[in-house]
């Protein structure tokens, strides 16, 4: 045969042993042809469309699974950005809560466990329908189980809407509370420069560029990055950087066939492999355990943020070499609570809030999945949020804040979410930020790199 | 309109596990009754442990890859082992560019 045996069970021990999988395929459906100025006439083309492309993509997606003897954990759909669809639609927040409702339900009834895409795009303004659909958030997200929501509130071509920033403190403040450990908050994204074709929950969307359906892949193995690195444990930082642009390479390659299969299987176009590097809460599964394999002696201490830099740029090489359809977040992901090794560095101290922000200026995609006191006031909450995408805006990349405010909690206490979310340290925040520069509100100017034009 | 190029029916099994009697045997067996080809065969012990790759054609098989998978499944817990079955066009991509 033409492939050694050796190579063989290189691919058999990355799934066996090392926890490689496909962390998700992702449909994108466009729902624009489903408006209506009659929100149950709406939902009902919504609820078809959904239950019907989301059972499908799972019947393909198990055929490809078999074929090919590797996982496809998750499989989920994005939509259009709810709330261009609503527009037409009543400015009530019963409306915007049925059609909540109706996306979840359609999800369920396909098998899909998280759908994408309730959310707005308000970098620069909101318009009315949006208002509302924010103001409806808590409602909508509170009163569903599969969806998820993002929102993009600042852009390096428009600057930040310092408006929406200061709302969402108390939006996600009022989300967290009617939930015991603020498990909402974990189902919302707010972004800087979001990408309309990122795979991954909660931030996927189905962009306004895209055609009426895609199929979008995130592949995910850290495991077997952390492996090869620990397999080299004397070369020096160029070599290092080689084995893994090596090693993703590969995984890239295995993620472009099964996307390209499951796509032609339905008959869609193919969209983006997304090489982000997505931990697990399962043992081995671990971004941060990866830069303790390079030489680290803990996440967050010196020598994180160079040792992350050179991993995700090895990783863009490789995947970038492997696929030409790379898109999506393409980063690599440092979710607290959903990594063994994040969640390990906060509680020995090893990892600050501070830290974590200055890890994201070279990593996509933001400070995501981490637990904060319940009584953080919303003013500090939008100024965290503030901060993080201030670096996005300034560097030209996604960032993103996956903020949860735990209620009844304080900083060193554990809440568990469960499942692949996982469980997170509540981090230490300061009680008092910049009240009165997000009381200010208003819209920070783009800043000059986007007059490139 | 030139027709599609025929895609290539060669999976790859892999076997790893302790070593014991009927191992060959009992694959062998289930690959016939799915009217599987065997194409190629690579085996060895390395210390107690038998590892073995095979190349099968499935072309000509008289059930689905879920089928087959299932039948495999059966057998890599009946005798403590570990199989996998992949179509060999993984492998082409992740190790040939």
């Amino acid at each position: 045969m033409s492939i050694t045996v050796e190579e063989i069970f290189e691919t058999v021990n990355m799934t066996l042993r090392q926890h490689f999988d496909i962390r998700t395929v992702t449909l994108g459906v466009n729902l624009k042809d489903c408006m209506d100025r009659n929100v149950d006439h709406f939902c009902g083309r919504v609820f078809s469309r959904i239950s019907e492309k989301g059972a499908q993509l799972n019947a393909v997606a198990d055929a490809v699974e078999s074929k090919y003897g590797i996982p496809i954990t998750n499989r989920r759909v994005a939509v259009t950005p709810v709330s261009i669809l609503m527009e037409p639609l009543p400015r009530t927040q019963a409306a915007a809560v049925k059609v909540a409702k109706c996306l979840d339900a359609a999800a369920d009834k396909a098998g899909i466990d998280f759908i994408g895409g309730f959310g707005a795009l308000v970098h620069k303004g909101a318009t009315s329908a949006e208002e509302n659909l924010i103001n409806a958030l808590p409602a909508a997200i509170s009163g569903t189980k599969r969806l998820c929501a993002f929102f993009n509130l600042a852009s390096t071509q428009a600057g930040m809407n310092m408006d929406a920033i200061e709302k969402f403190g108390h939006i996600l403040k009022d989300l967290a509370f009617r939930s015991k450990t603020g498990i909402g908050c974990a189902k919302v994204a707010v972004f800087a420069n979001v990408p309309e074709d990122n795979p991954f929950m909660a931030g996927a969307h189905h962009g306004v560029g895209e055609p009426d359906y895609s199929l979008n892949i995130g592949i995910s193995g850290p495991g077997v990055v952390k492996s090869v690195i620990e397999s080299n444990p004397d070369c020096d930082l160029t070599e290092l950087s080689e084995v893994i642009k090596r090693t993703v390479f590969k995984i890239t390659r295995a993620g472009e066939l099964i996307g390209r299969e499951t796509a032609a299987m339905m008959k869609i176009p193919f969209g983006i492999v997304d090489i982000s590097l997505a931990a697990t809460p399962a043992a081995g599964d671990s971004v941060a355990e990866i830069v303790e394999a390079m030489g680290v002696s803990r996440m967050g201490r010196p020598g994180s943020t160079a040792a992350l830099a050179m991993l995700i740029d090895a990783v863009k090489k490789g995947g970038l070499m492997a696929s030409g359809n790379v898109g999506g977040l393409s980063g690599t992901f440092i979710p607290v609570s959903e990594d063994a090794g994040m969640i390990r560095a906060v509680r020995e101290g090893a990892l600050s809030l501070d830290k974590l922000e200055a890890l994201t200026s070279v990593c996509s995609v933001g400070m995501d999945m981490f637990a904060v006191p319940g009584s953080t006031p919303a003013d500090v909450i939008s100024a965290i949020i503030a901060d993080e995408l201030a670096i996005g805006v300034a560097n030209h990349k996604t960032t993103s804040v996956r903020i949860i405010p735990v209620p009844g909690k304080r900083a060193g206490q554990i809440v568990h979410f469960g499942g692949l979310l996982g469980s997170a340290p509540i981090m230490k925040v300061p009680r008092v930020a910049s009240p009165r520069f997000i009381a200010r509100k208003g819209r920070m100017p783009a800043p000059l790199l986007s007059f490139r034009n | 309109m030139a027709a599609k190029k025929k895609e290539s029916a060669i999976c790859i099994l892999t076997i790893t596990g302790r070593d014991r009697v009927g191992i060959i045997a009992r694959i062998a067996n289930a690959m016939a009754k799915a009217n599987i080809n065997i194409v190629d065969v690579s085996q060895k012990i390395m210390e107690e442990y038998f590892v073995m790759s095979m190349a099968c054609d499935i072309a000509g098989a008289a059930v689905d890859m879920e089928t087959i998978q299932k039948s495999l499944h059966k057998i890599a817990r009946d005798m403590e082992l570990n199989i996998t079955f992949q179509h060999e066009n993984i492998f082409k991509m992740m190790h040939r560019v």
